[in-house]
């Protein structure tokens, strides 16, 4: 594979996707030592927000220890290079939260739908076009679920409605290589040529790092990663570990290597509650394609009702459960409790 | 019952054929006008074929002879855009508009838990919140009608088939008007409401979900009871109105899970979340049609 001279953008996501793992816990001060680190460090985006991004504050998803606003506006305003993303997902934030994230002082609005839902995305993606400056992305999650050509269709529905840059989001880390290099390529050749192409990568089957690869050789130019690998399911694709390989490998990111190294061992790690790694329960994410912040709900309810959290994630792919289900899970568990006669 | 009340319905679209079809099997309720905007339209020629009068000219194509055809209630099945409009046209007219839009110019109606009080207000145009709504603000409502609930949130997942275009523009549109009548009709001091839309084959039921946080300890045998009694009020007009699981109690936490199957008039069964709401607008207009041919009431114009 010849990278070599290849310029991109890595976009971390710690500070949201990494609040799965740390159940919407970690706090503004913790938020903000560790963004100005990640801006020392020549990191160029990264997001905060709740995990499920603005308005995700619920029973559902998980109350997190302080507001959007209250993360936004002191992280945003302590960034010297470093620019601020939010993520939107309609259907559980709406275009107020997009108006308030703007005045605390993101530069990227994320607008993300399940792969086959584009359209739900036209009113945040319209609002966003009017904001003059702001960046726009367009994010269709769960894309291991359908072909690259209906992905495709998509992908062109939330360019058509203003969005400048668009992403092929691995959700529930089941994508190999090979399916990340057609549907980007497919992409690539279809869309705007000025258009940007992301993918969001999960490490549920350890593919983070060769898939986000294949996405840049298939001409993507912005890979999400976090540090340490913070992010649902097995985290998401470890930062330092893509930075390092595309050290290598001659594609120029401007992080400082060392530098995010040192963010990842010595203020990652240390906050994390739990070992972020491909456990049982991650790999079956990836393996039966799960939406990856599914695992702590399913290893608690599978704790609550005496089931097996595996059992209850291959269930919940078998019924192609999308992204935002949360509330399905202790409800399923509750079927299969009754079932084995346990409740 | 020989006697109905005259009505018309505004939309030929998939909510107002359903609802047409609801309202034919009505003992109060005799629809006599369609009202559309393509003369192609489906819904037009089906409403026609069944004896309606029809106009593709919109709302403005019945008001010279809705009076005189005696229509005393009109649903809305458009759009938020245009419902004011069309609201304020037949209002005029003396009829009463039962607004299926998420426009919310009018009350909040959820017939098992507000119904009796819209009707008694005498309110010329009401509004039927959203489908999330009906299928789960008479839970939060069951719940706080035993004690005070600090917050109310909903789960609505419905099929992609069953989101029209109209609720995909505006979702936003879904939430507010949802959490807006968690709070004032289910009784939570704050709402929240989150729709999913999953595109799974064969098409799942509508599924809801909903979580009450409780301001004390939650009375585990009377919420359970007043949630029964609830669920059985909506049976009455939403007969697939089914309890999957709970109340599950966690702490001062509350959640129930739904599952909504429709009639299968005109929608197909899987989207309960269609249904509940030309069921919940046929059974507002049934309740403000009684009124009428007890002579309580008289619909006119302010």
């Amino acid at each position: 594979m010849d990278l070599k001279g290849k310029k991109i953008t890595v976009h971390d996501m710690c500070l949201r996707d990494g609040m799965h793992p740390k159940r919407h816990q970690i706090t503004v001060a913790q938020m903000v030592d560790i963004a100005k680190a990640m801006d020392e460090a020549g990191i160029p985006l990264i997001e905060v927000t709740h995990g499920d991004g603005l308005g995700g504050a619920s029973v559902n998803y998980g109350f997190p220890a302080a507001t959007d606003e209250e993360y936004l506006t002191a992280v945003c305003k302590e960034m010297k290079n470093t620019k601020v993303s939010a993520l939107l997902l309609p259907g559980i934030g709406t275009v107020d939260h997009l108006k308030m994230a703007v005045d605390c002082g993101i530069s990227t609005i994320r607008i993300a739908t399940h792969c086959t839902e584009a359209d739900v995305s036209e009113q945040h993606l319209t609002m966003a076009s009017q904001i003059k400056g702001l960046d726009r992305v367009g994010f269709l999650m769960m894309a291991h679920m359908i072909e690259a050509e209906e992905l495709v269709t998509q992908l062109k529905l939330m360019e058509g409605f203003g969005a400048n840059c668009v992403y092929i989001t691995d959700s529930a880390g089941y994508m190999l290589p090979d399916d990340v290099s057609s549907r980007v390529a497919l992409a690539r050749a279809e869309l705007r040529p000025e258009t940007e192409l992301g993918f969001h990568g999960h490490h549920n089957m350890a593919m983070g790092i060769a898939n986000s690869l294949a996405a840049v050789e298939a001409g993507a130019n912005r890979i999400d990663g976090s540090l340490a690998g913070l992010g649902a399911g097995a985290g998401n694709t470890p930062l330092e570990v893509f930075v390092a390989v595309c050290e290598r490998m001659g594609v120029e990111t401007g992080v400082d290597l060392f530098k995010a190294m040192d963010i990842a061992e010595d203020k990652i790690v240390p906050m994390m509650d739990h070992l972020v790694r491909v456990d049982r329960d991650a790999l079956t994410l990836g393996y039966a394609g799960v939406y990856s912040s599914f695992l702590l709900f399913a290893k608690r309810s599978a704790q609550k009702y005496n089931l097996s959290s595996r059992d209850i994630l291959v269930e919940l792919g078998r019924r192609r459960t999308v992204g935002g289900q949360e509330d399905m899970i202790e409800d399923l568990a509750l079927d299969m409790a009754r079932a084995r006669g346990t409740i | 019952m020989s006697k109905k009340v005259k009505a018309a319905i505004i939309g030929p679209g998939n909510i107002g054929t359903d609802l047409l079809m609801k309202a034919m099997r009505s003992e109060f309720i005799e629809p006599v006008w369609m009202v559309g905007v393509e003369a192609e339209s489906p819904g037009l020629r089906r409403a026609k074929e069944m004896g309606l009068k029809t106009t593709a000219d919109g709302v403005d194509g019945m008001l010279p002879s809705m009076k005189a055809d005696g229509v005393q209630i009109c649903f809305d099945a458009t759009s938020a855009y245009v419902h004011a409009e069309n609201s304020r046209k037949v209002n005029e007219q003396g009829a009463v508009m039962i607004d299926l839009t998420p426009a919310a110019i009018g009350p909040f109606c959820v017939p098992p838990v507000n119904l009796a009080e819209a009707v008694a207000a005498r309110a010329m145009n009401v509004n039927m919140v959203t489908c999330g709504g009906q299928a789960t603000i008479p839970l939060v409502a069951a719940v706080s009608r035993v004690q005070a609930v600090s917050y109310g949130e909903i789960v609505a997942t419905v099929s992609s088939k069953s989101a029209g275009p109209g609720t995909r523009k505006n979702i936003d549109e879904f939430t507010r008007t949802t959490a807006s009548g968690i709070e004032r009709v289910g009784g939570a001091a704050s709402g929240k409401a989150i729709i999913v839309i999953n595109p799974a084959e064969p098409p799942l039921i509508m599924r809801d979900t909903v979580h009450c946080l409780t301001v004390d300890e939650p009375d585990q045998e009377a919420i359970t009871r007043s949630v029964l009694a609830m669920i059985a009020e909506v049976q009455q007009y939403v007969p697939g109105y089914t309890l999957k699981n709970g109340p599950v109690f966690d702490g001062k936490r509350v959640s129930i899970y739904m599952e909504v199957e429709g009639l299968g008039d005109f929608l197909p069964k899987y989207a309960g979340n269609l249904d509940i709401m030309t069921a919940a607008g046929l059974r507002t207009a049934e309740l403000y049609a009684r009124e009428i041919l007890a002579g309580n009431f008289v619909p006119n114009a302010a």
